[in-house]
């Protein structure tokens, strides 16, 4: 199944934290792909698409970061009105639910990607597949 | 001219307040040994016999009782009648979350009523007034027990208990009470409702207070005589000895009369248990000599305070306790509640995965009482989404503030981060004593 590894971290809401955990990736010569932060009032969960999770992983565990591998779908739009709307029908009309999204530039091509997180990877990836959208795998981001 | 509510007592001499003492200790240690087990097993094995007390001298001879031993003899096990002469319970919060429970005899709420309507009358109550009760009534001893010793005294008694405040204000303005009693933070609380509302203290007719159950500064004092234009009194006195009105403060405002021919104090070393000398500061103990259900014998209360012998310019006799301290266990008092942070840590290891590492940091916001447990997230916790980082919280928050008993903030913080001393962590913040 064509799903890529996202690397959460959790963020306590205080000056220096953001900057610490990007310092342990820059030492770690880890290339950050796509981000985003999810904040609340106390706390925050900065997630993130690298080139090399399993390392980034291990240095932020090093460091005593509390991280997290989840297995999202990477989805390939058409930069266009409606691209992501299909995605969305589709997800809808089978049931699943999101949790959360975010956008990325893919830098082989300039096109459009969407990491998505949603309720049934399994169901979703065969469903959308379906539907002619293209997933994107841990490889094909990894070059990217 | 000071009034009492029983001259013969309040003012009688030392010799014979002694004397009095010394023959209701006989008398309650003997019942003591012949009808509670725990108390005999401990004079036993300490080699005392109940003929060994003869006089307040005696009495270092008794093996202390603690806590724990409440604990250990949950629910009645320390009850001195049968269950059947027992006309009401009372209970206060413990560190396990298991609770204290005492009882007392038809007996001895006329004591306990008795030792309340003297606190009243010092702070200059009569039959004329009205009495605002802001106490919560239940199984905590503060409502029920001021209002019966109000009654005693003849006041027009106003059992408001806890809460909704602006209608406790249009209460007191519309009712016309004369005096207060509730804890002091409440007390300041209240006052700036007040204000808010557009009600000055020239629109009430309070005139007094009592105030206690949780440790409040003289800055409080001034501001709460200030705000409500009233005198505000201390008062003293814990579930396990018989409730407010062991020790109430007279119109000197300068430690507070402990009603010695109900109850025997001492001030001891808290690591020795050694008895100092009076005048000395140690941890306080209570005897008590005149309750039938639940007489507690050297009851070691943590609280740490003086005793002054002196004559005092009310004309009472009664020994004064400054008012204490500081507290010998860790125990915070939050809101008027009894809180041990090993409850909450018992709370998070009951929970599962969360990691036993915690902070409590204590504070007084607008003079309330706040409490904010930051606790350190594990590994096992954590989730790439925020509903059920959010879930976690709401299921800690609610398993916290159903053992305390009061409503606490809970934030997750980052593992290790929570400072350790020679790994432990520092347990309490407690922000309020800064601001004392």
């Amino acid at each position: 199944m064509p799903l890529i590894k996202q690397i959460s971290i959790f963020v306590e809401n205080k000056p220096g934290r953001l900057k610490a955990m990007t310092h342990i990736l820059k030492d770690n010569d880890i290339d950050i792909l796509a981000i985003s932060i999810a904040d609340t009032k106390d706390f925050g969960i900065l997630r993130l698409i690298v080139n090399d999770p399993d390392k980034a992983c291990k240095a932020l565990k090093d460091a005593e970061c509390t991280v997290k591998l989840t297995d999202v779908l990477a989805i390939k739009l058409e930069d266009k009105p409606g691209g992501l709307s299909v995605v969305m029908d589709t997800l809808f009309d089978n049931q699943i639910s999101v949790e959360y999204m975010y956008a990325f530039f893919s830098k082989q091509d300039g096109q459009a990607a969407v990491i998505l997180r949603v309720d049934d990877n399994e169901k979703a990836a065969q469903v959308l597949e379906k539907a002619g959208v293209s997933l994107l795998t841990g490889e094909i981001i990894g070059k990217m | 001219m000071e009034k009492y509510w029983n001259e013969s007592m309040e003012c009688a001499t030392h010799n014979e307040m002694r004397s009095l003492q010394s023959f209701r200790l006989s008398q309650t240690v003997r019942r003591v040994y012949e009808n509670v087990k725990p108390y005999r097993e401990k004079m036993d094995a300490a080699g005392v016999k109940p003929e060994d007390i003869k006089s307040v001298d005696d009495l270092y001879k008794l093996p202390f009782t603690m806590k724990q031993d409440l604990r250990d003899n949950y629910p009645y096990g320390l009850f001195a009648v049968p269950m059947e002469e027992v006309v009401r319970l009372h209970a206060s919060s413990g560190t396990t979350g298991k609770q204290i429970v005492v009882g007392y005899t038809e007996n001895d709420l006329e004591v306990w009523k008795e030792c309340c309507a003297r606190a009243l009358t010092a702070a200059g109550a009569t039959k004329h007034d009205f009495m605002h009760v802001s106490y919560g009534y239940g199984l905590f001893t503060g409502g029920f027990g001021i209002h019966n010793g109000a009654e005693k005294v003849g006041m027009t008694v106003i059992p408001v208990s806890t809460g909704n405040t602006k209608r406790q204000i249009n209460i007191i303005k519309d009712f016309g009470s004369t005096f207060l009693c509730c804890t002091p933070s409440y007390a300041l609380y209240l006052a700036e409702t007040m204000e808010e509302m557009g009600i000055t203290k020239d629109d009430i007719k309070l005139k007094g207070g009592l105030f206690g159950a949780e440790p409040w500064t003289e800055e409080m004092r001034q501001e709460i005589q200030n705000k409500l234009g009233i005198k505000a009194m201390d008062i003293y006195g814990l579930t396990e000895v018989i409730g407010p009105g062991v020790a109430f403060e007279c119109c000197e405002q300068n430690g507070m009369h402990i009603n010695e021919d109900h109850f025997i104090v001492e001030t001891i070393d808290p690591d020795t248990g050694e008895v100092l000398p009076e005048g000395s500061q140690g941890e306080i103990v209570f005897t008590c000599i005149t309750k039938e259900a639940f007489p507690v014998i050297r009851y070691r209360t943590r609280d740490i305070g003086v005793l002054k012998r002196e004559k005092c310019s009310c004309g009472r006799n009664l020994v004064k306790m400054m008012k204490p301290k500081g507290r010998t266990d860790d125990m915070l008092i939050i809101r008027g509640v009894n809180v041990f942070p090993s409850q909450i840590e018992s709370v998070l290891l009951q929970l599962g995965n969360t990691a036993p590492y915690y902070q409590l940091i204590v504070d007084r916001v607008n003079n309330t009482d706040t409490l904010e447990i930051q606790v350190e997230l594990s590994p096992e916790m954590f989730s790439d989404t925020v509903k059920s980082l959010e879930d976690s919280e709401k299921l800690i928050k609610s398993a916290i503030d159903s053992t305390l008993g009061i409503s606490a903030s809970i934030r997750l913080v980052e593992p290790k981060t929570i400072p350790r001393v020679e790994g432990k962590a520092v347990r309490v913040i407690d922000n309020r004593r800064k601001k004392q």
